[in-house]
């Protein structure tokens, strides 16, 4: 092992804006910093990469905004997507220092754009990149290391020395080497564990090996690890993780944005078995797209086809994969290895419970099924026009709730409920402390700049006494 | 399906990119891939024509190499680009000529460069290595009269092809959406094309070299474009001097045409060189390599028109006159002929995609949706 000759203030693991977040603000506050990404260039960012908004307050429009979003509103959002499992004083106080985000990621360069098409419904909440969030992680890279910060590549943290909550030195890989390097504090921002199947087959079972994972292959959860071997506190429930239903095609990886469906409200959804399990038209699909993550997961072999027809085509964004077609329910059964018996009956039965009502795709409308079971609440329309469409289905695996617990400095709390003398963490790797469950578009990056701010700027802080 | 292997490369792409839509805020050609489904060969054609190859979307891009889904869209536009130029090509026996077509512009200039030194040398050897001055020194060497109906019959032939290749680019392009062209259409995509709005990746900056956005080829197509604008003004202003007002050059240094003329000469050797600079600098990743011939003799053929006009000015007074005479002649002879066949025709085909761009964004909804 060679040791690294320089001692840094600030050690920071990971690469995505929750690291380079801590990174700059570590920085401009006088620390010298050390950002060790275990990916490769291009991949840097983590899950950073496939974002495209942040969802900060604002108490009023701005060029990109359309109006207001108050901490009130924030908060009340907060609120019901978790269904109370936050913790509010983190939460609340999180929200307030959102609202000054706007103007320091502009700071540091990145550029907001006005809501994108097909998301008009964030338009007022969320602040889009300009370009996307590997548009936004090349900015914060370049002003990072405009301002002096080290980056490096492909150089992951293995093991972390830690004696009673206080961070003296870290081991990394790098160019098929081992180096050990120390500094006088450590920020954690180097994701959950969505990529690391093991793990998740600790809780999911053989299912996990039919998940695709939708963000970063580095996203193994390698530091979460070794940070809760090394007695810091615990939060979220490990169990958990956001899981949206994605196209069954999309690769293991990284399929990113452009493998998401959004027909389920305008066609039902069978599992291998041709059967369906759960009410499409519940509600609207921003609000109901994150349960079929899970809702899949639990069919046999975790596969489900959303199955609709010619008149729902052009109704939703496309996607990258085109739908499988047949002109017959019955052909598009073989096409699917599905029971062609079964699909008819199952589309027959469906058919057969639909009742009229006045069609309209973007609200709750009144077109449902009566005496089905699982019912289909709205936007239930007969599949009768060919030609007939389906895409197949997994659970695809955003990100995982677990996390390391954190105060209102980011600095981490151990086990026994004491404070962290140098550790600080940020992202992903504690959202689970404001975010128990849920999720809301935009807030997993508030929690990746509000609190890899705050981290730097407290590790600086840390370093310099 | 597609025409060709680079218009199923773009069709594939396009689908990608209508999938995620992050770079929407970056150009023209994300908010009118938004308002297609279907890509067909002529869509893929206008939207490779509306993309500036500013670079941005390329490093903001996910899925850009060495991400599985292979996402190239300045590179493959670029191929599509090309072809399109070659495919509406009149008439469409010389399309061939886009194929290696930095050759084929060389030999063109080069060609017409010896005609015009022998043709001097043998309609009178003497005058033509002797000093001329006064009215008339020119054509002393070439009669006028000769001159006109030279280059007007290559004017006029020039641009009667790139108009057929033009009508047939917007037809072709035209096949779904019918678009009336009116002058507020028009009106736009000029305001667009003069200050070329859409090579600054949305305002953060265009890519050339890597990843950080520092491109300067909008100084540099300015200084070109604007300089090529005036060195045609120059010629207009001097034929009316020689028709209207019965005055033969040379014209003095103060006079319109000169004056005209060299700053736009100035402006064009400057600009063509600084596009040059930044072609042969341009990071392989957003470069065609097949089409970059074309895009270098292009910018090195307006070089030496503007370079070969202004060391005419400051010699003619001497006995270099004549084989300078010659050299210029021969290189804005060459421009013309090669026009239609060559890299000029990305400013047509351009502004045609900009005024189609104008015109869409004024009609809600799915282009050509049928």
């Amino acid at each position: 092992m060679s040791e690294s000759r320089k001692q840094y203030d600030v050690l920071v693991a990971g690469g995505g804006n929750a690291a380079l977040c801590a990174a700059i603000s570590a920085r401009r506050a006088g620390a010298s910093v050390l950002v060790l990404e275990a990916a490769p260039k291009f991949f840097r960012g983590g899950n950073s990469r496939h974002t495209r908004n942040m969802r900060l307050a604002h108490d009023s429009a701005t060029k990109t905004l359309t109006g207001p979003y108050t901490e009130e509103e924030f908060w009340d959002d907060l609120l019901r997507v978790t269904g109370g499992k936050t913790d509010e004083d983190l939460a609340r106080f999180m929200i307030r220092e959102s609202k000054e985000m706007l103007n320091w990621i502009a700071e540091q360069g990145v550029r907001f754009q006005p809501s994108l098409g097909g998301t008009l419904s964030l338009g007022r909440t969320n602040s889009f990149f300009l370009g996307g969030g590997r548009a936004m992680l090349n900015t914060l890279y370049r002003t990072a290391e405009s301002l002096g910060v080290e980056v490096h590549y492909e150089a992951e943290i293995v093991a972390l020395k830690i004696e009673d909550g206080h961070f003296h030195a870290a081991t990394f890989t790098e160019g098929g080497r081992t180096h050990s390097v120390h500094a006088a504090a450590f920020v954690a921002a180097a994701g959950g564990f969505e990529a690391n199947i093991p793990w998740l087959k600790e809780y999911w079972g053989d299912a996990a090996e039919n998940f695709l994972i939708r963000g970063s292959p580095y996203n193994r959860g390698t530091i979460l690890k070794l940070l809760l071997a090394n007695g810091v506190q615990e939060v979220g429930d490990p169990t958990q993780c956001h899981a949206v239903a994605i196209d069954a095609r999309a690769p293991r990886f990284d399929g990113g944005i452009i493998t998401r469906l959004d027909c389920v409200v305008f066609g039902i959804v069978v599992n291998k078995e041709g059967k369906r399990f759960y009410d499409e038209g519940e509600d609207v699909w921003p609000k109901r797209y994150a349960i079929w993550g899970r809702l899949v997961a639990g069919q046999p072999d975790q596969i489900a086809y959303i199955i609709f027809d010619a008149s729902s085509l052009t109704l939703f964004m496309p996607s990258l994969f085109p739908p499988i077609a047949a002109p017959t329910i019955r052909a598009l059964a073989g096409e699917l290895s599905l029971d062609p018996d079964v699909l008819e009956e199952t589309i027959a039965g469906f058919n057969a419970a639909v009742r009229p009502g006045f069609f309209n795709p973007t609200e709750l409308d009144d077109c449902r099924t009566e005496g089905l079971v699982p019912p289909k609440s709205h936007w239930a329309r007969r599949i009768g026009t060919a030609p007939f469409y389906a895409y197949p289905v997994r659970p695809g695996i955003t990100f995982t709730y677990l996390g390391t617990r954190v105060n209102r400095d980011a600095r981490m709390v151990m086990r026994s409920g004491a404070t962290a003398s140098n550790m600080f963490a940020a992202g992903e790797i504690m959202a689970g402390n404001v975010l128990g469950r849920g999720y809301a578009a935009g807030v997993g990056m508030t929690i990746g700049s509000v609190f890899g701010r705050i981290a730097g700027r407290e590790a600086a802080r840390n370093a310099r006494n | 399906m597609h025409g060709t292997n680079a218009l199923a490369e773009a069709d594939r792409m396009m689908t990608v990119c209508n999938s995620c839509r992050y770079c929407e805020g970056l150009c023209a050609v994300f908010p009118a891939m938004e308002k297609r489904r279907i890509f067909a060969d002529g869509d893929l054609d206008y939207l490779a024509n509306l993309c500036h190859g500013c670079g941005a979307c390329y490093y903001d891009c996910q899925f850009s190499p060495p991400h599985e889904f292979n996402v190239d869209v300045p590179r493959t536009f670029a191929r599509v680009r090309a072809e399109s130029y070659a495919r509406y090509a009149w008439p469409g026996a010389l399309s061939s000529l886009f194929a290696r077509n930095g050759r084929a512009v060389s030999i063109a200039a080069a060609v017409s460069m010896i005609l015009f030194l022998a043709g001097f040398a043998l309609f009178d050897g003497r005058s033509f290595l002797s000093s001329h001055e006064g009215a008339g020194a020119f054509y002393v060497l070439m009669p006028h009269v000769a001159m006109a109906w030279l280059f007007g019959a290559a004017f006029v032939g020039a641009l009667a092809a790139l108009w057929v290749g033009l009508a047939k680019f917007w037809r072709y392009t035209d096949e779904r959406s019918k678009m009336p062209v009116t002058a507020g259409l028009l009106l736009q995509a000029a305001r667009d094309a003069a200050r070329l709005r859409y090579l600054d990746g949305g305002g953060s900056g265009c890519m050339n070299e890597g990843e950080r956005p520092d491109d300067r080829r909008v100084l540099f197509h300015h200084f070109t474009f604007y300089g090529f604008l005036l060195c045609f003004a120059a010629t207009c202003v001097a034929t009316l001097y020689h028709y209207g007002l019965g005055r033969e050059a040379p014209y003095a240094w103060d006079s319109l045409p000169v004056l005209l003329g060299s700053v736009g000469g100035v402006g064009l050797v400057f600009g063509a060189g600084g596009l040059l600079v930044a072609k042969l600098r341009r990071t392989p990743e957003l470069q065609e390599q097949e089409t970059r011939s074309m895009d270098l003799v292009f910018v090195a053929m307006l070089m030496l028109t503007g370079g070969s006009g202004l060391t005419l000015l400051v010699f003619r007074a001497t006995p270099a006159m004549g084989p300078l005479l010659a050299i210029h002649l021969g290189a804005v002879l060459a421009l013309f002929v090669t026009m239609p066949y060559g890299k000029f025709v990305h400013g047509l085909f351009r502004f045609a995609a900009l005024v189609r761009y104008a015109g869409e964004a004024a009609t809600p909804g799915e282009a050509g949706s049928s």
